[in-house]
């Protein structure tokens, strides 16, 4: 299941095979690639030149969106405009950082608990936790904006970062416990023998041996959650507000700010982008640990 | 009488609805070595985790030094056990997968690194100690996960078929190795197999378990010149025992069965036996070719390097199987004769194939 490598073809194939193959790579590679291209190519022009026909790919580069995102002031033909952008990036990393670190928390011991213990109803428990993702977030929120205006937790950090816990918590639960199951309870037994607590147990043998598995749940998890928007949406104000919503401030009464909104884009995939690039390695030597192993 | 290291009690586990352990109770003394025999799926490996904790059982007391250890969690049982699978650390080093034992019991780094260096050169290991187990040759792991087990110098040690994942070279070696080192232990030893070869040669007294239930236990020479039921005859020994139906007759002369028309003495002791469906079990070393005696034709020969072991056929067509050390004549094909010693044949009842005992020499040597 963890072994990613297809069948080793590029051996026995001929030319027109490989220019063949090339070429399908390449649409493919276009095809996903194009629109971060064009949305990269957005956010160095200004409005009037996006908005151009017929389009052309000849322009003078500018870095006024990005100026006016971090400076938090845009200029136009209007008048000038307040936003909050970096407010909602910082929310954003607060958010995801503050509910990936929650739910490991939470859903490492419980998914060592779900390998490693048999009790009456776990099977039960662990899956009314997956079941939460198969419903729409909307069944979801309408009770919850309910309680969570009489609780006093709409539009608070610790309000948002419980909420994401639907998204973080399952997924975290569901791979980690994948990755404790892999482990020979043989080898935590011998731990156990040598004369280690079970505390001890968990903490040398079974969190260093899933740290790979904790790893990759942790990324995805931070992923979905920085790219949620349903549930900000909802339950959060302006100030509290990540990016995913925040670029709806961008369409404004005097149009849409198409230069900032694709800078926006790329300046809200940058860390996650750059979180997956720096994992990656790791997630490939702890995917094909896992497959040695056996 | 010497001291009991761990008293077993009625010990049973079930699966839901299977029972892998059927009220087992055994003793073991101080110092002594038990093999516990049987082949796969008899309950050892469960049996063993009992003991150690990692399983518990439904039913039954386990006792280690007079001490119930039901309530004890396996960390302070003081228990050292080697695992089948070695369960090695994967991601300690062979040296911090010995000191594990020793860094429980918060002793120096010192005494950690004195510890871990005498048992790694007793073993002659201590050349890897800083490899990782996926480094180490499969005869590297075997003698870490034994060191393991080893280090901190347990009263109690389980050792659960140690030899089954190494080659045969490394086997026969450990075979003759190990029981020295046990004896440098000092320690009492539960040690599981499924090779009747290690038994023997391994154990005081061979404790022989199957379908979850202790059928005998004894010293291996009890169990293999008495083996308690056909089927305990059977898996003790290379080639395997003949088996073969007869009707114990008695006379003037005393007790005897026939064998193709040919007169086998047994045992005058045996009288319950007489008259009633038997089987006779003989072991092929047991057996050898004389001038007169049982008729046989012989069928096939086969060399082994320390024995000749040869298929006959009785007149009747029941084959026999003789086992003779190499150098000693055996005929290679055509007629011969072959005699036993009556003090050689064992046996059973046909019925329930357990052995039938000469009860009378058993009181005699009581007496």
């Amino acid at each position: 299941m963890r072994d990613k490598r297809g069948p080793h073809v590029m051996n026995h194939t001929s030319p027109i095979e490989r220019i063949l193959r090339g070429a399908a790579l390449t649409i493919v590679v276009l095809f996903f690639m194009f629109p971060i291209f064009w949305i990269l190519l957005m956010s160095v022009q200004t409005n009037e030149t996006i908005l151009r026909s017929p389009p052309s790919m000849v322009f003078t580069p500018t870095l006024q969106n990005y100026q006016a995102l971090i400076t938090g002031r845009l200029e136009t033909q209007a008048g000038s405009l307040d936003i909050e952008f970096m407010q909602n990036l910082w929310n954003s990393v607060i958010l995801s950082v503050g509910s990936v670190a929650l739910a490991l928390v939470l859903g490492v011991p419980a998914a060592y608990a779900f390998a490693r213990h048999k009790f009456r109803g776990s099977e039960d428990i662990a899956f009314t936790l997956l079941s939460f993702r198969f419903a729409p977030p909307l069944l979801v929120l309408l009770p919850l904006t309910m309680y969570f205006q009489e609780l006093g937790l709409a539009d608070t950090y610790v309000g948002l970062i419980w909420v994401y816990q639907l998204i973080c918590l399952p997924l975290i639960l569901w791979i980690v416990r994948g990755y404790f199951e892999d482990i020979s309870p043989d080898v935590e037994h011998a731990y156990r023998i040598a004369g280690h607590s079970w505390l001890s147990t968990f903490r040398k043998i079974a969190l260093p041996l899933a740290g790979p598995g904790i790893a990759a749940a942790g990324l995805l998890a931070f992923i979905f959650a920085w790219n949620n928007f349903i549930f900000a949406l909802v339950l959060a104000s302006a100030d509290k507000q990540p990016v995913t919503v925040g670029a709806l401030n961008f369409i404004t009464a005097s149009g849409i700010q198409y230069g900032q909104i694709a800078a926006a884009v790329i300046m809200s995939i940058a860390p996650t982008l750059a979180l997956a690039l720096y994992a990656q390695r790791y997630l490939v030597e702890g995917l094909s640990l896992g497959a040695v192993k056996g | 009488m010497t001291e009991t290291a761990l008293k077993i009690d009625g010990l049973t586990k079930r699966y839901k609805a299977d029972t892998v352990l059927d009220t087992v109770s055994f003793d073991v003394a101080k110092g002594e070595t038990l093999v516990l025999f049987g082949p796969s799926g008899a309950g050892k490996t469960v049996l063993l985790r009992c003991i150690a904790g990692a399983v518990d059982p439904e039913e039954g007391s386990i006792e280690i030094d007079g001490r119930d250890m039901l309530d004890v969690p396996p960390e302070q049982r003081g228990i050292g056990m080697a695992f089948q699978n070695f369960a090695l650390f994967p991601h300690m080093t062979a040296f911090d997968n010995i000191a594990s034992p020793l860094t429980a019991r918060r002793s120096t780094k010192d005494a950690v690194r004195e510890g871990v260096e005498s048992v790694a050169r007793l073993l002659k290991i201590d050349h890897v100690l800083g490899h990782q187990p996926r480094a180490l040759s499969n005869g590297q792991k075997q003698r870490t996960a034994l060191a393991r087990a080893l280090a901190a110098s347990p009263e109690l040690l389980l050792l659960d078929d140690p030899l089954r994942n190494v080659d045969a070279k490394l086997r026969f070696e450990m075979r003759l190795e190990l029981p020295r080192l046990l004896a440098e232990q000092g320690a009492t030893v539960i040690y599981v197999t499924q090779d009747y070869k290690e038994a023997m040669a391994l154990g005081d007294r061979i404790a022989v378990l199957d379908g979850g239930t202790i059928r005998q236990i004894g010293t291996p020479e009890q169990i293999y010149r008495s083996p308690a039921t056909t089927d305990i005859a059977r898996l003790f020994g290379d080639p395997a025992i003949n088996l073969l139906d007869v009707e114990p007759e008695q006379d003037s002369a005393g007790i005897f069965a026939q064998l193709s028309d040919t007169r086998v003495p047994l045992d005058s002791m045996l009288v319950g036996a007489v008259g009633k469906p038997c089987t006779l079990g003989i072991r092929p070393e047991a057996l050898h070719f004389a001038d007169t005696g049982i008729p046989v034709t012989i069928e096939a020969k086969t060399p082994l390097n320390e024995k000749t072991v040869t298929l006959a056929v009785t007149k009747r067509g029941r084959e026999i199987l003789i086992s003779r050390p190499a150098g000693r004549p055996a005929p290679s094909s055509g007629a011969a004769h072959i005699a036993v010693d009556a003090s050689d044949a064992i046996l059973f009842d046909r019925g329930t194939g357990a052995l039938i005992a000469a009860t009378e020499t058993n009181a005699e040597v009581a007496a």
